[in-house]
């Protein structure tokens, strides 16, 4: 089976719902998500028994192409989808609240917020494979208009609809920057396929084909475009105010997929321009943004007491070393054999995914037991439930990056190349940014640990979540003592 | 698998049972009792292994090609040293913590979990993951103070983690530097053989030297509490659950030593650059903080100042150590046996008696010999062991870091920092048998106040003995017969 049915499998499986969804007299919308979980899955196993060969999507060419690292993100975006769907079913009980819904069908417009994922995740899986800016442009927008509409999904709540002006407004925008970079490029070197684009910009050649001014312009409006994606200072201001205003599952959604997405396409963009002329300036410009995004993320998020805004704060954080890492990707090319700055990025993005996904699974069951999502909300976690309390523990030490979990490794191997790549002043201010961190995330560990809750009753936790949390809780340990697994992917 | 790996295991599978329902303390007690055996088996069958060999029971399983890491383990004199310090403190930790009023799983998680990062962060033979099993247990000591501690245990808690967080922040810069100077053939790596090796045939240029020693120093130092990296120390300790801090102080604190001692032979030229700076900070821990311990008024916070205090002579060891003097890396080693083992002891005897008491306030106390003999007799020895009586192996070790002080110096010389240094710190001698004795005579002589005369207060039963009493024949033992753990060590 060649690679390319898995994204035709997962649209059908979404148009499939959408339409039971609409034409169903009393669609079952639980059995709806559930399904679209179980398909994702079968996808996702699918997905180690495709047609691994190149010839196979030959048809296609740029628009379509199967190497280790696209497998690898399809299989990332398949699970966070799946875990994803996991979450909007225990924040379903939310988001009916905040729809306008008559009595005798409360469940009434629910079920679109199961499908419409099924679609993001297309998307993703189809980006991780193009390799034309054309391509990459359609399933860039594939992602982004289908989070317009989860993003402002709960439209009785004021926060979620802010939320969706926000996020299309500065999204539309973003994506006319977008556009209009790939469209000098085009007229700099009549190509959209990025190979032939690396091949035009090869140091000999480019001097005929055009002038690095022009190229700097074009890398410039690139990278607005895909810094808003990956939320990256100064194209963050979106950020804190749709992640705390958007459901809980989105929020998550975004955090990890928006980024996954943008920085598959970072990775595959900048290839050309780092063997070209102007690697230099694009490797400063990568490192300005780089510190920004770590001293902005790092220092905002130290007085939030928003738990989805901290997150938020932190996510810039975060982006900010996936840039670093991206930033040492030519010095170490070739002469050391060490890790590539591909590989670091992406084991950095799976441990990301992880981590993020965990904290939000529990801070979606949080929030639709106890209907907060400020700190004090987890006050006595541990002793409400030390299930859940743990999660909470495993995946705030990973963001802080305590040895043995995938979090550490991922920043350790940000550390290892900027050493590598004598980016020494970087490497301070990603070392306090680091330390910052410990504050932030151990504050939330307080809150679960030491206060005392004012209601001390349990709280139950559903099967399907209780088994995706073990999972991910298993994951993260595992890919922090072991991660050649992953790094093989992209030897 | 090696019976190392199984050592290490041991407690994070008993942690994990406890976590999935086991019952806490009798799971915990097991675990501990099965790895004091395993201990001892590894002591007796160590004899057997010639040393030339490399390091015993070494098994090793890569987990990252390149940079390459390995989960490896192997034992040589030092670590089978600190390896029956971990067991022997852990059982009595264990065996002395009671239960608390909730969260009782949790406790004895934690403590597990602080026993297995410093059993693997003594057992491997491999950087990464010496530094990673450390930072491991940095969390539990989070939790365990923070819930379970007493006084003002937050604040406590808090400063240790952020003062140890940024301590092993800066250990890490210098450990990842350490492995870039020593890249050979684009190929890095963090067996500790191999980097030593490296280091024997290609030395690391002088400034290199000069600044890693620098940062592993201070990062070390924060995690020992050198002077003056060391105000975290005192009120984390006087605020732990007595259990934990005989792990923390008696053993995990010594993996900063421990480090240092492993690495600094790779860097002799950093190590003589900074020979003044230790030996000035060492005399700070020694003379500045064994002041500070004589003005102490509370019993618990008189022994977290000693504990303290006492880690210069242990510096001092590894000063002499760096100048080529063998003997001090030998008495540092057996410093830190007699050292973990007698504040364990000392500590355990007094959370007992602050729980039948309800204060350690020196001031109000005396008399209690008359009620408790046993227990006096207990303190008594532990203090003397604490001064460094001769037949207590505190005695051997201090000795041995006195003599290794002068061991090349030929006669006529003129004496030289490290000399100057040494006749300073045995005046510290002077000083811990003041408040040593001091604190004896007022809580176990003169006549009974009336404050703490309470129907509760009975002396030391069997089993509360127990604990104290393998502490002290291990105390015993290595004083009266040194050669026992002396000839594992040569340097």
């Amino acid at each position: 089976m060649p690679a390319h049915c898995l994204e035709a499998c997962v649209i059908v499986l979404g148009l499939i719902l959408l339409l039971l969804e609409a034409f169903l007299p009393k669609p079952p919308r639980r059995l709806l998500a559930l399904t679209a979980i179980a398909g994702l899955g079968a996808v996702l196993v699918a997905l180690f028994f495709v047609d691994r060969s190149p010839e196979s999507s030959a048809s296609l060419g740029a628009y379509y192409v199967v190497d280790p690292p696209a497998l690898f993100f399809k299989g990332f975006a398949l699970l966070a989808t799946l875990l994803v769907l996991v979450m909007s079913l225990d924040y379903a009980s939310v988001i009916r609240s905040y729809l306008q819904t008559s009595e005798d069908e409360p469940d009434a417009g629910l079920g679109e917020f199961f499908c419409l994922p099924l679609f993001t995740c297309a998307g993703l899986m189809w980006m991780a494979s193009a390799r034309d800016l054309v391509a990459i442009f359609v399933s860039l927008e594939l992602v982004t208009i289908s989070f317009y509409v989860l993003v402002a999904y709960m439209r009785r709540n004021i926060g979620s609809l802010e939320a969706g002006v926000k996020y299309l407004i500065l999204g539309a925008l973003s994506t006319g920057f977008f556009v209009y970079g790939v469209a000098w490029i085009y007229g700099l070197t009549g190509q959209t396929d990025l190979l032939r684009i690396a091949e035009a910009l090869r140091p000999a050649e480019t001097a005929a084909v055009a002038s690095s001014t022009a190229l700097v312009f074009a890398l410039g409006l690139l990278l607005s475009g895909l810094g808003f994606k990956i939320a990256a200072v100064p194209f963050q201001i979106w950020v804190p105010d749709v992640y705390q205003g958007a459901p809980t599952p989105v929020t998550a959604y975004l955090s990890v997929a928006s980024k996954a997405a943008g920085f598959i396409v970072t990775l595959r963009v900048l290839e050309p321009f780092l063997q070209s002329p102007i690697a230099h300036q694009t490797i400063l410009v990568l490192l300005v943004l780089a510190a920004a995004s770590i001293v902005f993320g790092n220092l905002c998020a130290i007085p939030q007491n928003n738990i989805k805004r901290l997150l938020a704060y932190s996510s810039i954080a975060h982006a900010g070393f996936l840039l670093l890492a991206v930033a040492s990707v030519r010095s170490n090319a070739g002469e050391s054999g060490g890790i590539t700055a591909g590989a670091a990025v992406s084991f950095y993005l799976a441990a990301y995914l992880l981590m993020t996904l965990l904290v939000f699974l529990v801070v979606t069951l949080v929030r639709s037991r106890t209907g907060g999502e400020d700190l004090a909300a987890f006050d006595g976690l541990g002793k409400r439930s030390p299930f859940l309390a743990f999660a909470m523990l495993v995946g705030m030490i990973s963001l802080a990056g305590v040895p043995l979990t995938a979090g550490f490794l991922g920043k350790f191997y940000v550390f290892l190349l900027a050493l590598e790549a004598r980016y020494y002043t970087l490497i301070v201010i990603a070392a306090l940014g680091a330390a910052a961190g410990f504050y932030y995330y151990f504050k939330i560990l307080r809150s679960v640990y030491w206060e005392r809750a004012t209601d001390e009753s349990p709280i139950s936790i559903p099967l399907p979540t209780r088994w995706a949390i073990t999972a991910i809780i298993a994951a993260i340990f595992i890919l922090g003592v072991y991660p050649q697994p992953v790094l093989s992917i992209f030897e | 698998m090696s019976i190392l790996d199984f050592i290490i295991l041991l407690p994070l599978a008993a942690a994990l049972a406890i976590g999935a329902g086991l019952p806490a303390r009798r799971t915990a007690l097991a675990a501990a009792g099965l790895n004091l055996l395993l201990g001892l088996i590894a002591l007796a069958r160590f004899g057997n292994h010639d040393p030339s060999s490399g390091p015993a029971f070494a098994a090793s399983r890569t987990v990252s090609r390149n940079p390459e890491i390995a989960w490896a383990v192997g034992l040589d004199g030092m670590s089978l040293v600190l390896l029956l310090l971990t067991v022997l403190v852990t059982f009595a930790a264990l065996w002395q913590a009671g239960t608390p009023k909730d969260n009782v799983r949790l406790f004895y998680i934690s403590l597990l979990l602080i026993s297995a990062g410093s059993l693997g962060a003594f057992l491997t033979t491999d950087l990464f993951f010496l530094y990673a099993f450390h930072e491991l247990a940095l969390i539990p000591t989070f939790l365990l103070i923070g819930i379970f501690g007493k006084g003002d245990r937050r604040a406590a808690a808090w400063k240790i983690t952020i003062y140890l967080a940024a301590g092993s922040l800066v250990l890490l810069a210098g450990l990842l530097l350490l492995v870039l100077a020593l890249v050979q053939d684009g190929a890095l790596t963090f067996d500790l053989a191999a980097l030593a090796e490296r280091a024997a045939a290609q030395p690391i240029g002088d400034s290199s030297q000069s600044l890693i020693y620098l940062l592993l120093l201070i990062g070390f130092g924060t995690l020992v509490a050198l002077f003056p990296l060391h105000s975290w120390a005192a009120p984390a300790y006087a605020a732990a659950p007595t259990p934990a801090v005989m792990l923390h102080a008696g053993v995990l604190k010594k993996f900063g030593l421990y480090g240092l001692l492993r690495l600094s032979p790779l860097l002799p030229a950093g190590a003589e650059r900074w020979l003044t700076l230790l030996l000035v900070l060492l005399l700070g821990n020694i003379l500045f903080v064994g002041l500070v311990t004589l003005t102490q008024k509370r019993l618990d916070s008189m022994l977290a100042h000693s504990s303290v205090m006492h880690m210069g002579y242990i510096f001092l060891g590894i000063a002499a150590f760096q100048a080529d003097h063998t003997l001090g890396a030998a008495g540092a080693v057996l410093l830190m046996f007699a050292h973990g083992l007698s504040i364990a002891l000392l500590f355990a005897l007094a959370g007992r008696l602050e729980e039948k008491l309800g204060s350690l306030d020196m001031t109000k106390l005396g008399g209690l010999a008359k009620i408790t003999p046993r227990f006096a007799f207990l303190f008594g020895l532990a203090a003397f062991a604490s001064i460094g009586l001769p037949g207590f192996a505190n005695f051997t070790g201090e000795i041995l870091v006195f003599l290794g002080g002068f061991q090349s110096l030929e006669p006529g010389a003129p004496l030289g920092g490290l000399q100057i240094a040494t006749i300073l710190a045995v005046w510290g001698v002077v000083i811990s048998a003041v408040y040593m004795l001091r604190a004896y005579r007022a809580i176990f002589l003169g006549e009974l106040t009336e404050s703490n005369v309470t129907a509760s207060l009975t002396d030391l039963t069997l089993s509360q003995k127990l604990p104290a009493g393998l502490l002290v024949a291990g105390l015993l033992v290595t004083g009266i017969y040194p050669w026992f753990l002396q000839r594992f060590l040569e340097f």
